[in-house]
């Protein structure tokens, strides 16, 4: 068992609030799409939940295994090791090294060192490509190479809740589609509940249970299914100036 | 290399000079040995932090400075035997990098670099205006004639230093093998993405700086001895902050051996300069060949190596 939930958390940098009062939940199980365009407060919200912004109120508490934890001024280190993971937008791979030890570098977490052998193997099967090129830097890898990379590092940290920023950003289309359904499948054989920010919404409900539109740092349409979504006029308003 | 032979040709390394150093009669080679190995050791310590975790400190002087002091005030005071003094001098050189650390290590790239340089130069005021070792006018250090082993002073000198380069050459290949090294590396690559994997960034700095800094500071205590007089101006020089620097660069950062090597070559080849040219010559040929490493081959001689033998394959 393991969820996020999100209560009126506001959040900015020095005086330029991005986010207010906004609550949100993720529960067990399920993968959620937060969608929005540029500048709306995604990755602000993302970076809350995983310390790497101190939100300035509300709460964020994340449920993992019948035990709650408030995440809200925890170390980014001590929430990675309460088995939450980040994709980072843009992958944030380490180049110079490679690509065995950018997942090893993954497995950081002490629970996720013991299992760090069964791991690689599995991001191995996962991601046939990254077997072949273990010894490459990471840097001179293919774009979409480098997505597969990141989301292997994220799995190397035995995660329950993934958490993962734009994937698709700077892939081909047919990369994106790829990408949309490696998440879904690492998220059913690790059984990981995902809360993906994405602007291409499309790809992002083919994958989604549900799904919160993010406008101005509020929650704008809460869609319980991906059927809602794509119905929805503000949706169609956003992204397609209908 | 595989870890059985790293350990057994760094134990031959040692058994080698000392043997050689009973075959040598003339004192100049272990003054020159032993300049050789201070800048091994000094190189190797700030490449924990300067080459794994690719922060750039300016203030080795700093450190290792202090470490030389600690050893002179310590003298005076009880006159303890040379480890107690390299023990005390690298304490306090650690000590000193934990409480820099701490203030300075949120800073990032060239914040901390400027950070570091500040620290040499207020450590090398203070210490200018402590008279108890000596202030502006320096001390004196009186080099007892015989060393505790047989044979001349100097002599023990360069075969302490040979023992603690050797160790902390081990330390340091320990280190970039290890979880530690893995982390230091990450930081270095992208110290946000770093974070976000669940390195503890902050600690893993501060326990490279407390590494660096008490390897400086060790390799500082025996220095009073090594030169009898002591002032501030040449204990804070800026050669030693410069060479520490260039020596990685030269050889290759991120890599053990690259500090060895960039240490053996600048050091033998300021040393010949020094007695053939001009005792002036040292600082623009350590310059020069910098500018040289960093254009022709930026990954220094490791890198020049790699490329060689890639390019055979």
């Amino acid at each position: 068992m393991s969820s996020i939930t999100i209560s009126h958390l506001g959040a900015g940098y020095g005086k330029v609030r991005v986010i207010q009062d906004l609550s949100m939940e993720v529960r067990s199980g399920e993968t959620v799409a937060l969608l929005g365009t540029n500048g709306n407060g995604k990755s602000t919200l993302i970076k809350c939940v995983m310390g790497l912004l101190t939100p300035a109120e509300g709460s964020i508490k994340a449920e993992i295994d019948g035990v709650t934890h408030e995440l809200a001024g925890m170390k980014t280190e001590d929430i990675v090791s309460l088995g939450i993971a980040l994709v980072p937008e843009g992958r944030r791979l380490f180049p110079r090294l490679t690509v065995e030890e950018n997942l090893t570098i993954g497995a950081f977490r002490r629970v996720a060192r013991k299992v760090l052998p069964r791991n690689i193997d599995f991001c191995f099967e996962a991601f046939p490509r990254l077997k072949e090129r273990r010894t490459q830097l990471a840097g001179s890898m293919s774009g979409g190479e480098q997505q597969m990379l990141a989301l292997g590092r994220a799995v190397m940290s035995e995660p329950r809740i993934l958490l993962i920023d734009e994937p698709s950003v700077g892939l081909a289309p047919l990369l994106v589609k790829r990408t949309i359904e490696k998440i879904a499948e690492l998220k059913h054989e690790k059984q990981l509940t995902v809360l993906m920010a994405e602007q291409n919404f499309h790809q992002a409900l083919r994958i989604a249970d549900r799904g919160y539109v993010i406008v101005h740092g509020e929650i704008a349409f809460a869609g319980n299914s991906a059927a809602e979504l794509n119905e929805n006029d503000l949706i169609k308003k956003l992204y397609m100036g209908l | 290399m595989s870890n059985l032979r790293f350990w057994a040709s760094g134990l031959l390394l040692v058994l080698v000079g000392w043997l050689l150093g009973r075959l040598v009669s003339n004192e100049y080679a272990f003054f020159a040995g032993y300049s050789v190995l201070q800048y091994i050791l000094l190189a190797t310590a700030w490449n924990i932090l300067g080459g794994y975790a690719g922060y750039v400190n300016f203030g080795t002087a700093a450190f290792f400075a202090l470490g030389a002091y600690v050893s002179v005030a310590l003298n005076k005071l009880y006159a303890p035997p040379l480890p107690v003094l390299i023990v005390a001098g690298g304490v306090a050189s650690g000590l000193v990098g934990l409480l820099m650390g701490s203030l300075t290590l949120k800073l990032r790239g060239v914040f901390f670099s400027i950070a570091t340089l500040a620290l040499a130069i207020v450590s090398q005021a203070v210490i200018t205006n402590w008279e108890f070792v000596g202030g502006a006018s320096g001390a004196y250090v009186l080099r007892p004639r015989q060393g505790p082993l047989g044979g001349s002073y100097i002599e023990y000198l360069f075969y302490t230093m040979l023992v603690m380069a050797v160790a902390a050459v081990a330390l340091a290949r320990t280190i970039e093998r290890s979880r530690f090294g893995y982390g230091l590396a990450a930081i270095r690559d992208d110290e946000a993405a770093a974070e976000a994997s669940g390195v503890p960034t902050l600690k893993l700095k501060l326990l490279a700086t407390v590494a660096s800094g008490t390897l400086m500071g060790m390799a500082g205590a025996p220095l009073p001895f090594y030169v009898a007089y002591l002032d501030p101006p040449s204990a804070f020089n800026l050669a030693y902050a410069v060479n520490t620097i260039a020596m990685p660069l030269v050889g290759g950062t991120g890599t053990w051996i690259g500090p060895v090597l960039g240490a053996i070559l600048l050091t033998v080849v300021q040393e010949t300069a020094m007695v053939t040219i001009s005792s002036a010559a040292n600082l623009l040929i350590v310059g020069l060949l910098m500018v040289g490493f960093i254009t022709l081959a930026p990954n220094g001689i490791v890198g020049m190596v790699r490329k060689i033998r890639e390019g055979r394959r």
